[in-house]
């Protein structure tokens, strides 16, 4: 998901002019070799291993001898087996709750960082700290700090922390929804940050004049004019779920038995502990078609309209 | 501003599409990270093996000396942390980008790659090592013989699971290490009124709770009960022995037989060594190779003379022979079947004469370990700490006198079963399936 997310946000800027100006139809001559680069990498990385997953999926292969074809049997098994379902369940719930978790804290901190106070840029690098930390390090040092007997909890003798953390399958998920939410927060409210300041200071004075106060400005021009931004950061943390592995393997493994495993972990343990390449890469193929869903389906939320954030509001 | 979110969002969906790619990508056949580094096939002869101590320096001497020896054939290595072998070999092997000389545990992976025609039979070469042959614990060559020959040499060290005990923790209740299961369930509720937690498990490793459910199987029922499911014979994990193993399983679970919280810990960490030598638990069913750790990290626990140690106990009634044991019967050596002759040949000669020669076996006993071979018993003498002594000994008679040395489950099941059954042993243990269910998931996929 951090991988993603930079080279997209500076992409918008860049557009806008070409948006602005009209004059994209006479530029896209020159225009068209610039993508050759990236619509190479994106060919040999992207779309030859996706083709070479479907075609694996429709063949028995343990990875070691040859491959066989054998048709439609991996979806059958795959999608017939129980533990896939768990999967895709574990993924969508982690996925919401922790949406549901991430986008008002965002929403508010990306708001109370938008203001130009000294203070509040000095907090705004505090916040960013958790993004800088790869995903493995937190695992660890979580898994150190919730330990229930040589963790935080058990060395400052505080009782309420010295729970089964990860031993319990609720306590589990929320513990995976906690990290991920304090992890990603602070990306998401810098795009919020960055969708406040875009919104005309004239609105605000207006609502004043007005008599409305913090709180009905909030409600009625903040959120109204950070719809477009909501629907971005959502699409990231939507998409972006769908392939946590490595916060959720090295913290869990997928435990306690399997109340953690996610689609992209069932993936996994399927190809490279189990040895069948062809159903993880059935797996794989409906992660693909998930993210492929759900990302247009946010994009329609979106709606189609061209209209400018000012006029709808 | 006006056209810009669409653009983002088309990229953003881009994105998404790349980022399931990165996703699935790893799994296709492309990946193949073992064609790019490491001393690949075909250019001379190579070996992989584990990195870690004291293991990884005596393999490393074992392939000094064959070079100083050899200076025309020598062998280039490659060392790898565990998980990044298991991972990496198994790719490397299937894209034929090996290592000549080709390290495991025997058992079901090495059926997988004889399936696979990757490994050489050496049962006819090694029928000639007459002294090579003789030297080695005979229990050792059951997980390298597939279909009756021979792909593998036993190596390395023999590591039978044992129960380990606090005598401290024994102290403070007063009683005495158990001599049957009835015994262990007795002292359970003695030392949770302590706050003392019977026994320390690692259970999100899984491989750590099925060394119990190996016990329990073999004192129950015997030692044929796991081999009928090895076999791959119908229904074999529902035999009314395994249903009843299971169930005493799941018994001593519920009666807080379990350190709090043993599902979310690891072995990987120590952290199960760590509780046992803290005192925090009383009894601890695990490896020979965790004793190095527990001398070394565990303070005077075990130069103190605090640490005990047995057999797993039998069960009242069971059919099983007292002195069986399971575990790693031995590390094993196996040749590409797609290395050149002359690759062949070294890798041959390099494991017999340098895999048990004498300094090798010098070395294992030194570190703590018990070598596959007999004339280990020979060496333990000249050891003169006391608590090592009596370690390697009875290390040594374990695995001498057991009637069957079972290889580890996981091991000796080929890759697909043991995934399963490891899942499954993971949610036995969270209670969160019945023994019955347990056996339904199992016969699911035996033979498999």
């Amino acid at each position: 998901m951090t991988v993603t997310a930079p080279p997209v946000v500076p992409a918008t800027g860049r557009n806008v002019s070409s948006g602005a100006g009209g004059s994209s139809v006479g530029r896209s001559g020159p225009v068209a070799w610039m993508v050759l680069p990236a619509l190479v990498l994106f060919v040999v990385f992207g779309v030859v291993p996706l083709v070479g997953v479907v075609v694996l999926s429709f063949t028995q292969w343990d990875g070691l001898g040859p491959i066989h074809a054998n048709g439609l049997a991996n979806w059958r098994t795959v999608l017939s087996d129980p533990q896939t379902w768990h999967s895709v369940l574990v993924t969508f719930e982690i996925m919401i709750l922790s949406w549901a978790v991430q986008t008002p804290m965002s929403l508010l901190l990306g708001t109370f960082l938008a203001g130009r106070q000294r203070y509040r840029a000095f907090l705004a690098v505090l916040y960013f700290i958790p993004l800088l930390l790869s995903s493995a390090a937190i695992a660890i040092t979580y898994k150190a700090l919730l330990d229930p007997n040589f963790g935080l909890g058990a060395g400052l003798h505080i009782d309420f922390l010295t729970q089964d953390w990860l031993g319990k399958s609720n306590l589990a998920i929320a513990v995976v929804i906690f990290i991920v939410s304090w992890q990603f927060i602070p990306f998401h409210s810098l795009i919020y940050q960055g969708g406040v300041r875009q919104i005309p200071t004239t609105m605000y004075e207006a609502a004043s004049i007005d008599g409305a106060g913090r709180i009905r400005q909030f409600f009625s021009i903040t959120v109204p004019q950070l719809k477009y931004t909501i629907i971005t950061s959502s699409t990231l943390m939507v998409v972006g779920s769908l392939t946590f592995f490595d916060l959720i393997f090295v913290l869990t493994a997928g435990g306690p038995g399997d109340a953690t495993r996610v689609l992209a972990l069932d993936m996994y343990k399927r190809g490279f502990m189990s040895n069948q390449m062809g159903p993880a890469s059935v797996i794989a193929s409906i992660i693909v078609l998930l993210g492929l869903a759900l990302a247009l389906l946010l994009r329609r939320l979106g709606g189609s309209t061209t209209a400018s954030q000012q006029e709808g509001a | 501003m006006t056209t810009s979110r669409r653009t983002f969002l088309g990229m953003v969906g881009g994105g998404a599409l790349a980022a399931g790619l990165a996703a699935c990508g790893s799994s296709g056949p492309s990946s193949t990270p073992g064609s790019t580094t490491g001393a690949a096939a075909g250019s001379g002869t190579t070996y992989w093996f584990l990195t870690g101590q004291p293991q990884q320096a005596i393999r490393e001497a074992q392939v000094k000396r064959f070079n100083d020896a050899n200076p025309n054939t020598k062998i280039k290595t490659t060392e790898f942390q565990n998980d990044a072998f298991k991972a990496k070999i198994k790719t490397a092997i299937g894209a034929g980008q090996g290592p000549t000389l080709i390290w495991g545990w025997g058992g079901g992976g090495l059926k997988a790659y004889v399936e696979a025609g990757q490994v050489e039979d050496l049962t006819d070469w090694f029928n000639g090592q007459t002294d090579l042959k003789n030297s080695i614990f005979p229990s050792a060559f059951t997980a390298a013989t597939v279909n009756g020959k021979l792909y593998a040499v036993p190596g390395e060290t023999v590591t039978p699971i044992v129960l380990f005990y606090d005598k401290r923790s024994f102290e403070k209740i007063g009683a005495q290490p158990p001599q049957s299961w009835g015994d262990i369930m007795d002292l359970v509720p003695k030392f949770n009124e302590k706050g003392i937690a019977p026994f320390s498990l690692g259970g999100q490793s899984r491989w750590t709770n099925m060394m119990w459910l190996e016990f329990l199987f073999d004192r129950i029922g015997g030692s044929e009960v796991f081999q009928n499911i090895y076999d791959g014979k119908k229904d074999g994990w529902s035999d009314p022995s395994a249903l009843k193993a299971l169930d005493e399983m799941q018994k001593l679970i519920k009666a807080n037989g379990f350190i709090k919280g043993f599902s979310s810990i690891t072995a990987d960490s120590n952290a199960d060594q760590a509780l046992l030598y803290t005192g925090k638990a009383a009894m601890m069913l695990h490896g020979a190779w965790t004793y190095g750790n527990m001398k070394s990290s565990g303070k005077d626990f075990v130069t103190g003379g605090h640490l005990g140690y047995m057999n797993f106990p039998p069960v009242d009634g069971g059919k099983g022979d007292p002195s069986d044991t399971v575990g790693n019967p031995g590390q094993y050596m196996s040749i590409s079947s797609k290395a050149s002759s002359g690759d062949k040949d070294t890798a041959k000669k390099f494991i017999a004469n340098n895999t048990l020669d004498d300094a090798t076996v010098d070395a294992w006993v030194k570190s703590g370990n018990i070598p596959v071979v007999k004339s280990a018993k020979d060496k333990l003498s000249s050891i003169t700490d006391k608590n090592d002594s009596e370690w390697l000994n009875f290390v040594y008679d374990t695995a001498a006198n057991a009637k069957n040395f079972a290889q580890s489950w996981d091991q000796a099941l080929s890759p697909t079963q043991a995934e399963t059954l490891l899942d499954n042993i993971a949610k036995l243990f969270q209670l969160s399936i019945s023994p019955q269910q347990f056996a339904d998931n199992m016969n699911a996929v035996i033979g498999q």
